[in-house]
């Protein structure tokens, strides 16, 4: 029943956050702005691992909470968003990553925008070249120009 | 029994679906007069049955009659009314019944359309509507019964999902299945060409008021969709790149395509088999969406295999319509004759640019959506494709068409000239980079993307009326009015649609003001967000019909004066032990202050977070927009085959409607 739940609240554009409202805690929040600006930043590109399709910036799921802290806690042991990226994936895997890494398996995600953009350049290319090609239709015979001319009523 | 009655009602839907589809077919071969009467009324037939069986189940919700399964899990007797209804098809079973209703119902309407649609062709396209009504109506009665019974019935129901209960559910599903489903007419117009061998401007003009029509209902349905989210999940998000989400903006990406193709098929008899092939692609992903939504792989591919009846059904099903209609493209495709040359720089040439870029970023969503699936299945790997992608690679792949827009209205068709359009944009050029240079210089030190992309809203609305300000302002100024008058109301749609979009990018970019404040209050505490400060009032408990909720109430000041009020409130569904957050919406303008409630403490103090969102409302203002300009150009005289120009008729040439 909660998946099915899932489903249909999903299907409504509901993303499944049941309940969900105010993702970041006032108490979670770093006193350093520009710091947890950059906590903000970074959590709206992680992804919740419980929750179907939110970052850990937008869930209030406990797990949320705690990655949103254990962020928190990295930055402020100095680390760059770089290695708080690095030290979550090699705690929960890719799929914590909302923007997916360039690497071997996803180099084909990352091309297929731009390869289906030149595939339908050229697709539409060796169309309009066909065409080009082709010439325009052949001019009317004297049998279809007759039969045109008794259409319109000429 | 009433229920019953509408079960076998969907039956008899079912056994006439397969007469529409065959005798159709049979009518398009044969074109045997009472073969093609019998057809039109088959598919009169299946729509009143199929009616009747969503009346049946409307009735046993506003009956509360909880001796039928799907009205006990998904309703309650103290539900107000019009949830009662909305909730019909606010599960899966109803979902699927709203959808063959529309189905059903925008058959009947090709079936009752004028005089004007050629025989042959109303036959297949009224059989190709009956097999997917008869694939859908079997997946109903197959795995999706709504009318099963529970013995003994409960006492009371479970509810509907609380998140449910709103007027967006009432108005969404359905604006959005009548997008969807539109698509099915396009579609089964492409598949009649196919079957029939013939295609051409007629075809394309029989087919624009639909795929118009379609596209009208996706954009205000997707909108909606947006709008309700926003205000409903309580974060303020409006798009979130959900595989859900991206299951409407396939098809709407396609439709919009085809939109376009099918004006240069209709002027030109040019790009046929692209036309046919986008009709295809619409509809196909319309149920791509349906298949993702219904079948539970969006969860995980591993869903799906829980529960597989529902999944593997509606597999079958998309691989029976978009196998079968691709195949048949293939075949029959070459057969189609080429149609009229053009130049790259032209009016066609513009359109055929913006095909290839709406089809590259609908391309771009459809792998984003899809490749973690397949990389799952395929490797067992788990990647996440979330917003960061989706917005790296569909924004750029709209910019182009934003500032190709307005330079594209102006070309002529056949062999335009690039010169002249740029011409004729020049002015609406000064006027974007003049806005684009007040705000930079007002908001100075601010985002610095952000009015580069407002000068591009206002290039497109301002470019959009530039080819009317043309066609109008050539020879005497003092006929000015009587032209104006004059032009077609497809020119003025055209316009407007594409003003539209320029409304919407003006408030996509204005997101990059929006400000966000998250902090914990007490009654008589006070918050600054944007231009305004916020005071909390008082936090109340209330009781609704079917819910508790603690009500915060805020007074909003600006410079210290009092300008408005918003409440803001949590709720909680006894039923279901669920909470929600409605989020308090105070609109100045066309901006909003928006505030949602976190926890309520003990000690009377709550976690709030405020957003000023300037502009915000133009988002889903500009889809407003989009969808009169679709209105505006169905209207027009025009577009109606065999009506007779205006002004020039006499009157006893009415319209052939």
């Amino acid at each position: 029943m909660t998946l099915m739940r899932l489903i249909i609240s999903a299907f409504f554009f509901l993303v499944a956050s049941l309940g969900g409202a105010l993702a970041v805690q006032p108490n979670e929040m770093l006193r350093d702005p520009a710091l947890e600006a950059r906590a903000r930043q970074l959590s709206s590109e992680l992804r919740c691992l419980v929750c179907q399709n939110q970052s850990i910036d937008d869930s209030d799921a406990p797990l949320a909470h705690d990655l949103r802290v254990l962020v928190r806690e990295r930055l402020t042991a100095g680390d760059s968003d770089e290695d708080v990226r690095r030290y979550l994936v090699a705690r929960y895997g890719e799929f914590v990553l909302l923007r997916p890494a360039l690497n071997a398996r996803t180099a084909l995600l990352w091309a297929a925008p731009f390869l289906a953009l030149l595939a339908g350049a050229a697709l539409m290319l060796a169309g309009w070249r066909r065409r080009v090609v082709a010439g325009p239709p052949a001019p009317l015979s004297a049998e279809e120009r007759e039969r045109l001319d008794r259409l319109v009523g000429r | 029994m009433i229920a019953e009655a509408g079960h076998f009602a969907l039956l008899l839907a079912l056994a006439l679906a397969i007469v529409q589809s065959c005798v159709g077919l049979w009518a398009g071969r044969s074109r045997d007069a009472a073969l093609i009467a019998m057809t039109r009324s088959a598919a009169l037939g299946v729509c009143a049955f199929v009616v009747a069986a969503f009346a049946a189940l409307t009735r046993a919700y506003v009956i509360s009659d909880f001796s039928v399964r799907n009205v006990a899990e998904n309703s309650n007797s103290v539900m107000p009314l019009i949830y009662k209804v909305s909730g019909v098809w606010g599960n899966h079973e109803g979902s699927v019944l709203l959808w063959v209703l529309v189905l059903a119902a925008f058959a009947a309407s090709v079936a009752l359309r004028g005089r004007d649609l050629p025989d042959v062709l109303r036959s297949n396209v009224l059989a190709v509507q009956g097999m997917i009504a008869a694939l859908f109506l079997a997946f109903i009665l197959a795995t999706s019964n709504p009318f099963s019974r529970i013995d003994p019935a409960p006492f009371e129901g479970a509810d509907l999902n609380p998140l449910l209960q709103d007027l967006g559910l009432a108005i969404h599903p359905p604006l959005l299945y009548l997008g969807y489903v539109g698509c099915s007419i396009a579609f089964s117009f492409a598949v009649a060409a196919l079957i029939d061998g013939r295609i051409d401007a007629v075809w394309a003009k029989h087919v624009r008021p639909w795929t118009l029509a379609a596209w009208i209902f996706l954009t205000l349905g997707i909108a909606m969709g947006s709008y309700w989210a926003y205000y409903e999940l309580g974060w303020g998000g409006f798009w979130f790149w959900d595989p859900v989400e991206n299951a409407s903006l396939m098809p709407w990406l396609a439709a919009t395509a085809l939109l376009h193709s099918a004006v240069v098929m209709e002027k030109r008899e040019a790009l046929k088999i692209w036309t046919v092939l986008l009709a295809i692609v619409a509809f196909s992903l319309s149920l791509i969406g349906t298949f993702l939504v219904r079948s539970g792989v969006l969860t995980s591919v591993h869903a799906f295999a829980v529960d597989p009846a529902r999944g593997v059904f509606i597999l079958g099903i998309l691989v029976v319509t978009i196998g079968g209609s691709l195949t048949l493209f293939a075949w029959r495709a070459p057969m189609l004759k080429h149609g009229g040359l053009f130049a790259p720089v032209s009016r066609e040439g513009a359109l055929v640019f913006n095909n290839l870029f709406l089809a590259a970023a609908c391309a771009a969503v459809f792998i984003g959506t899809l490749y973690p699936l397949a990389l799952e299945a395929l490797t067992g790997a788990k990647i996440s494709v979330g917003p960061p992608f989706f917005n790296m690679t569909v924004i750029p792949l709209m910019a182009p068409l934003i500032i190709a827009m307005p330079l594209g209205q102006n070309l002529a068709w056949k062999r335009g000239d690039l010169l002249g359009a740029a011409q004729r944009v020049q002015l609406s050029f000064a006027v974007a980079v003049a806005a684009a240079a007040i705000i930079a210089a007002a908001t100075w030190g601010g985002p610095v993307l952000a009015p580069i992309a407002i000068g591009g809203g206002v290039w497109l609305i301002v470019g959009s009326f530039s080819e009317i300000g043309a066609r109008v302002s050539r020879g005497a100024p003092s006929a000015l009015a009587s032209r104006l008058i004059g032009l077609p109301r497809s020119a003025f749609g055209t316009a407007v649609a594409h003003a539209g979009v320029g409304v919407t990018v003006i408030g996509l970019a204005a997101t990059a003001w929006h400000v966000e404040r998250i902090a914990t209050m007490r009654s008589g505490d006070m918050i600054d967000v944007g231009a305004y400060r916020l005071r909390l009032d008082s936090i109340t408990p209330r009781t609704g019909a079917n819910y508790r909720e603690d009500a915060a109430r805020f007074t909003i000041l600006k410079d210290s004066a009092e300008v408005g009020s918003v409440v803001s409130a949590k709720r909680i569904y006894p039923i279901r032990q669920m909470p929600t957050t409605e989020a308090g919406l105070w609109t100045h303008g066309i901006g909003q202050v928006y505030v949602s409630l976190g926890e309520i403490e003990t000690d009377g103090s709550v976690a709030v977070r405020v957003y000023d969102k300037p502009l915000v409302l133009l988002i889903w203002l500009g889809a407003v927009v989009m969808a009169i300009g679709g209105a505006l150009s169905l209207s027009d005289r025009r577009r109606r085959v065999g009506a007779p120009r205006p002004a020039r008729a006499p009157p006893a040439m009415a319209p052939a409607e």
